[in-house]
């Protein structure tokens, strides 16, 4: 009871105390200078959002960088001042008394640039033209997020990284920080992700770009101006990523072949028949509510492009060569967008560049969605990892 | 454990194939300046490896070593490991390939209270072979004489072998009176 009143009369810790809500606060940050891409273009005059949760020590030695994958954004953890509802994308996560516990360290969240939460992005004014960027935002990469990362952390006066983390996507600007900064990373924590995508990979990428690109109110990528959004190519292009998040046994244990409505068939073509339709139906609707097309088409072109073993002939050993940080991996058998062999791939390369690592490969269902959901063993494992942390 | 750990040179780079709890390693690295990797199937292992802050890698040794490259271990150590392999033999080879030396210990079933059993015509069941024959991870049963005979035909060159019992070496009759069969090897020229 002692405990209940103490944390009632103070707000920080009645937040910080294990299984409270986390109170979330979105922050910004404006970065004037110009920076430079891989591409040969930049970008300048733009915004980070960011989200930190816990505090950084004294000698800043407890900073994790959580990176988003492709519709994810800074809000990593906690809930809005009453919006109840806003979890952030990866509460189970990070938080008080969390795998990632956030009263041992200062965790940070940020939205990448392209992308529609915050940061600066394709909805965004160029302020060298004065309008709206639309299709002509610049075509970032992973390593140009990475590159954006590192200079809001240089902002926060954070030089060195406990760690880095992120599933899929994000387990590649983990990978990328680790290649790029490798004497600011001391652990990455690398889920369900891959060296690059494989055809098959790019391919459904290809599809949901073609089902935004031809919609009729796409406009080129200007259809701001034009006061219409392209959401039936949006809806599409959910629908068939979102089959690619689960695998075909999670897909027939939560629908199979239910119909909708009733046991008879109704022999319609157009009409919601199956039960599997009606929830990839639902789920287009709501991404197409507030994701940005041009972001779509950004970031996955990002994920398309990612391949740090390019530069070096294909060959991925030498590509990892410059990390120095310890690596922890982790799969989910039944992911086959970024399946197992992809994970054995970093593994086997990082064991020829003789890096510490632990990799496990978790028996779960849930296909790649898994990284985002409650599996006490994943959960577990993270846990431990991130507790032999020194810092 | 502690004899086991005696035969790894200090400093030495170690893959520990179905390493458990990561104990072992723990201790090399702790006693001995080692360094590596433990390889586990099993979760809770594989957790508390990490507890332990042990690299581990979570494999099913029946699906081979293809993830290490020639040579790339001083040692590979397979500590009551073999005797629940599908693959034996290839396994042992995977050894001898991956590491500079091998070192094999399991269950010694020429043990004489293994062979007192049989004689009474039942399967043994002790402290070092505590299953029933229905329900055991053990589907090899060898003895001390039989992986010598393995190693021959495998052209390992036996760098060192001996039997454990009640923690101490057995180098007098290994193969009856040991319950445990221990082989540092390495590949034959």
């Amino acid at each position: 009871m002692q405990l209940k009143t103490d944390r009632l009369h103070n707000p920080a810790s009645f937040f910080a105390a294990p299984g409270f809500l986390m109170l979330a606060i979105p922050r910004s940050m404006h970065f004037e200078d110009a920076l430079p891409l891989q591409s040969g273009a930049a970008i300048r005059g733009y915004d980070l959002s960011y989200e930190t949760y816990g505090r950084l020590n004294a000698e800043k030695s407890n900073a994790v960088l959580v990176c988003h994958a492709l519709n994810a954004s800074h809000h990593v953890a906690g809930s809005y001042a009453g919006q109840e509802d806003s979890t952030g994308w990866w509460d189970n996560m990070v938080g008080p008394g969390k795998p990632v516990d956030t009263e041992r360290f200062f965790v940070v969240g940020v939205n990448n640039l392209g992308s529609c939460f915050g940061s600066t992005g394709p909805m965004q004014v160029n302020p060298d033209s004065g309008k709206v960027y639309g299709a002509d935002f610049p075509v970032v990469t992973v390593e140009d997020w990475v590159d954006a990362q590192a200079r809001l952390l240089d902002r926060l006066e954070i030089d060195s990284l406990a760690a880095v983390m992120g599933g899929s996507l994000g387990g590649m600007q983990a990978l990328s920080w680790a290649l790029r900064y490798p004497q600011r990373v001391r652990h990455a924590v690398v889920v369900a992700s891959a060296p690059n995508l494989t055809a098959e990979n790019i391919a459904f990428n290809e599809v949901a770009r073609r089902a935004i690109v031809t919609d009729p109110d796409f406009h080129g990528g200007h259809f701001y101006a034009r006061g219409v959004l392209p959401k039936r190519g949006l809806r599409i292009a959910r629908m068939i990523g979102h089959i690619t998040y689960l695998s075909d046994d999670v897909m027939n244990e939560k629908f199979g072949r239910q119909l909708r409505e009733g046991l008879t068939l109704r022999y319609s073509t157009q009409e919601v028949e199956f039960q599997i339709e009606s929830y990839l139906r639902y789920q287009g609707d709501k991404f197409a509510e507030y994701f940005d097309a041009n972001t779509y088409l950004l970031i996955t072109r990002a994920l398309d492009y990612f391949d740090p073993a390019r530069a070096c002939g294909g060959d991925l050993v030498r590509a990892l060569a410059p990390a120095l940080c310890k690596f922890l991996l982790v799969s989910f058998s039944t992911d086959w967008r970024f399946s197992p062999r992809r994970s054995r791939e970093l593994v086997k390369a990082l064991l020829e560049n003789r890096r510490d690592l632990s990799y496990a490969e978790i028996d779960a269902p849930h296909g790649h969605d898994a990284f985002l959901l409650d599996d006490p063993r994943y959960l577990g494992l993270v846990r431990a990892y991130f507790a032999s942390v020194a810092l | 454990m502690e004899i086991i750990a005696a035969l790894v040179p200090a400093g030495s780079r170690v893959l520990d194939l179905g390493c458990g709890d990561g104990e072992l390693l723990a201790l090399l690295q702790r006693s001995r300046g080692c360094t590596g990797y433990g390889v586990e199937i099993d979760d809770a292992n594989v957790l508390a490896c990490a507890r332990r802050g042990v690299n581990v890698i979570q494999l099913n040794l029946d699906e081979g070593l293809a993830m290490f490259s020639d040579a790339s271990f001083d040692v590979v150590l397979q500590i009551d490991t073999l005797q629940s392999l599908r693959n034996a033999e290839t396994m042992l080879r995977e050894t001898a390939r991956v590491g500079q030396t091998g070192i094999v210990a399991f269950p010694n079933f020429a043990h004489w209270p293994n062979r007192l059993a049989v004689l009474r015509g039942r399967m043994p069941v002790t402290r070092r072979l505590p299953y029933q024959w229905y329900d055991t991870p053990n589907i090899r049963v060898g003895t001390f004489r039989d992986f010598e005979d393995l190693a021959r035909r495998n052209r390992l060159e036996l760098l060192d072998a001996f039997g454990l019992q009640d923690g101490a070496e057995v180098r007098w009759l290994p193969n009856a009176r040991a319950g445990t069969a221990v082989f540092k090897f390495r590949r034959g020229s």
